[in-house]
């Protein structure tokens, strides 16, 4: 049940996805974000969505990994959804009435495109973290935020922050699953009641998690401490990320596609 | 005797129908007596932990049957809470589990599910303290101020204090000290001698399963390898040895003793029975020098 959650998962492969510089990866899913959102018409949107594909084909992740990590948040998606239906109103007679509802073409058309995008957004986002470690990824959130160092930012800090949280969360589920285990075990009803006899039956399960969430936060700020780290301060790193021209490569043709997606704009208004 | 618990070849597969899926426990038949004290070993990823999440229906099988007290407890899946009471679970490291401000009502936890009367849940929570030692004053402080042998055993005492039919524990002594090993692990043996209560005890150490169970249950590669009393189980050593299981130390030197030539049994494994076996063999021996 929570182990189906597999958001900041990473699956070890060496595709060229897994291999191509964190640096370029980490670009080309902030761009693939901005383009979906500026791709307002359907075309746009299937052509992200077979670049999505390609590049899952590319980095031989199982599709089924996607519906997995989608679950959790279809009630999310749903919901966009529906108020997209209902709230957007057309120019054109409405599609359907009732009372003070009505719906109009537009908005059926938006409501789908917005849950399209939804998914091809956690979908891309999702890749990033399939194919790369979390370590490989923060040293490149760093690199990429380095020159905001020079503002008194503490880049490392953060960097090093979002390692250990990104780190944490399948630990931490399965923490969960072993402490709504032990409390099923005494009786607590986790699966089953009210409403309000289930988020009373939280109470059980979020105490113990955030003890020993603390007591685990201790125990690394211990660990780390034992080995010396003082922050990213004078840090060299053993692995320094280099772009080779396979990389520049592919950061080109994602670019291509990029503007690709984005010319379908133009050309839909041209058609319209 | 009835059987309490019984599996009828019982298999979990995690995952099951996906491609990583992994297969835990395969075509696994047993059953315990209802008054035993059942120790479970095995290696790492035998299965063990599994198994005994079955019992209780933490999880559910992929193929086969559970039956507590004679019956298939996933027959009706609502009624499963009526057989988490019956079969008593405490997981390993159980302290991680306590949440309330005070050692009293976290016992008291698991009789308050139950639905009793706020005059049987004091009963139960003093009696199931007093079980495992927790000293009456200690009732009222918060659990958290403790120390780890003390909030391990107001863990027990709260599956304790639902005084279920079976009591299954997951390495109940793992990270102590020696003598809280020793401790808690006698307490156990003590209750189940008083109240009669079926014990499942999963562990890792030899000696704790000489000393303690009746009977051994040995887990390898998912399946149940050996299932008997503990002599039986500890005079086929070469082959615990084989499924990298250790013997008791006592049964180690009495093996290497049987190697080095000397006429003498080798199914010892307490002290006060290696004891016995080393005089009657000096018996012998003297009675041979004798002739």
């Amino acid at each position: 049940m929570l182990k189906d959650i597999t958001i900041g998962q990473h699956f070890p492969g060496d595709s060229v996805v897994h291999t191509l510089d964190p640096r370029i990866k980490l670009l080309v899913t902030m761009l693939y974000i901005v383009v979906l959102f500026m791709a307002s018409n359907p075309l746009g949107i299937a052509l992200s969505l077979a670049m999505l594909a390609a590049l899952y084909a590319a980095a031989k992740i199982p599709p089924r990994l996607i519906t997995r990590s989608l679950k959790p948040i279809l009630p999310v998606i749903a919901f966009t959804a529906v108020l997209n239906l209902f709230f957007i109103t057309g120019a054109g007679e409405p599609l359907f009435e009732l009372f003070f509802l009505k719906i109009y073409r537009e908005g059926v058309e938006y409501a789908a495109l917005m849950a399209v995008r939804v998914i091809a957004l956690i979908a891309g986002t999702s890749l990033l973290t399939y194919t790369t470690s979390p370590l490989v990824l923060t040293d490149a959130i760093e690199r990429v935020l380095s020159p905001l160092g020079r503002l008194h930012l503490p880049v490392h800090e953060l960097a090093m922050m979002m390692t250990i949280a990104l780190r944490f969360i399948p630990t931490l589920i399965e923490e969960t699953d072993k402490i709504m285990n032990a409390q099923k075990a005494r009786g607590a009803l986790l699966d089953s009641g009210t409403l309000t006899e289930r988020v009373q039956a939280l109470v059980p399960v979020l105490i113990p998690l955030f003890i020993s969430a603390f007591r685990r936060a201790d125990e690394l700020a211990m660990a780390m401490e034992c080995r010396c780290y003082r922050g990213g301060e004078g840090r060299t790193r053993l692995k320094v990320l280099k772009c080779g021209t396979r990389d520049w490569l592919c950061l080109a043709v994602c670019l291509a596609a990029f503007a690709l997606i984005l010319s379908t704009r133009a050309l839909w208004q041209v058609a319209a | 005797m009835s059987a309490i618990i019984e599996t009828q070849h019982l298999t979990h597969i995690y995952g099951h129908g996906l491609p990583d899926a992994t297969t835990a426990l395969e075509d696994v038949s047993f059953a315990v007596e209802e008054g035993d004290f059942v120790g479970i070993i095995g290696s790492t990823g035998s299965g063990k932990s599994t198994l005994i999440s079955h019992f209780n229906g933490l999880l559910k099988p992929t193929s086969g049957r559970v039956l507590v007290g004679g019956e298939d407890i996933w027959a009706d899946p609502k009624q499963i809470r009526r057989f988490r009471f019956m079969v008593g679970m405490v997981m390993q490291y159980p302290e991680y589990q306590l949440f309330e401000e005070s050692v009293y009502k976290d016992i008291a936890f698991g009789p308050k599910n139950m639905g009793l009367d706020a005059a049987e849940i004091d009963r139960r929570v003093r009696a199931a303290a007093e079980f495992c030692g927790i000293p009456a004053d200690h009732l009222e402080r918060s659990p958290f101020e403790l120390s780890g042998g003390q909030k391990r055993r107001v863990a027990i005492a709260g599956v304790m204090a639902m005084e279920p039919r079976i009591l299954v524990l997951d390495e109940p002594a793992a990270g102590l000290d020696p003598e809280g090993r020793d401790t808690i692990l006698s307490q156990i043996k003590d209750y189940h001698r008083r109240t009669g209560v079926t014990v499942l005890l999963v562990s890792h150490s030899m000696e704790d399963i000489a000393r303690y169970a009746d009977k051994v249950l040995v887990m390898d590669q998912r399946r149940i390898a050996m299932y008997d009393r503990v002599d039986k189980v500890f005079a086929r050593a070469p082959e615990l040895l084989e499924l990298g299981l250790s013997v008791p130390q006592v049964t180690k030197i009495f093996l290497k003793l049987k190697e080095m030539g000397l006429d003498i049994d080798t199914d010892v494994y307490t002290m006060p029975y290696a004891v016995r076996t080393v005089l009657a063999a000096l018996e012998k021996k003297k009675g041979v020098a004798g002739c």
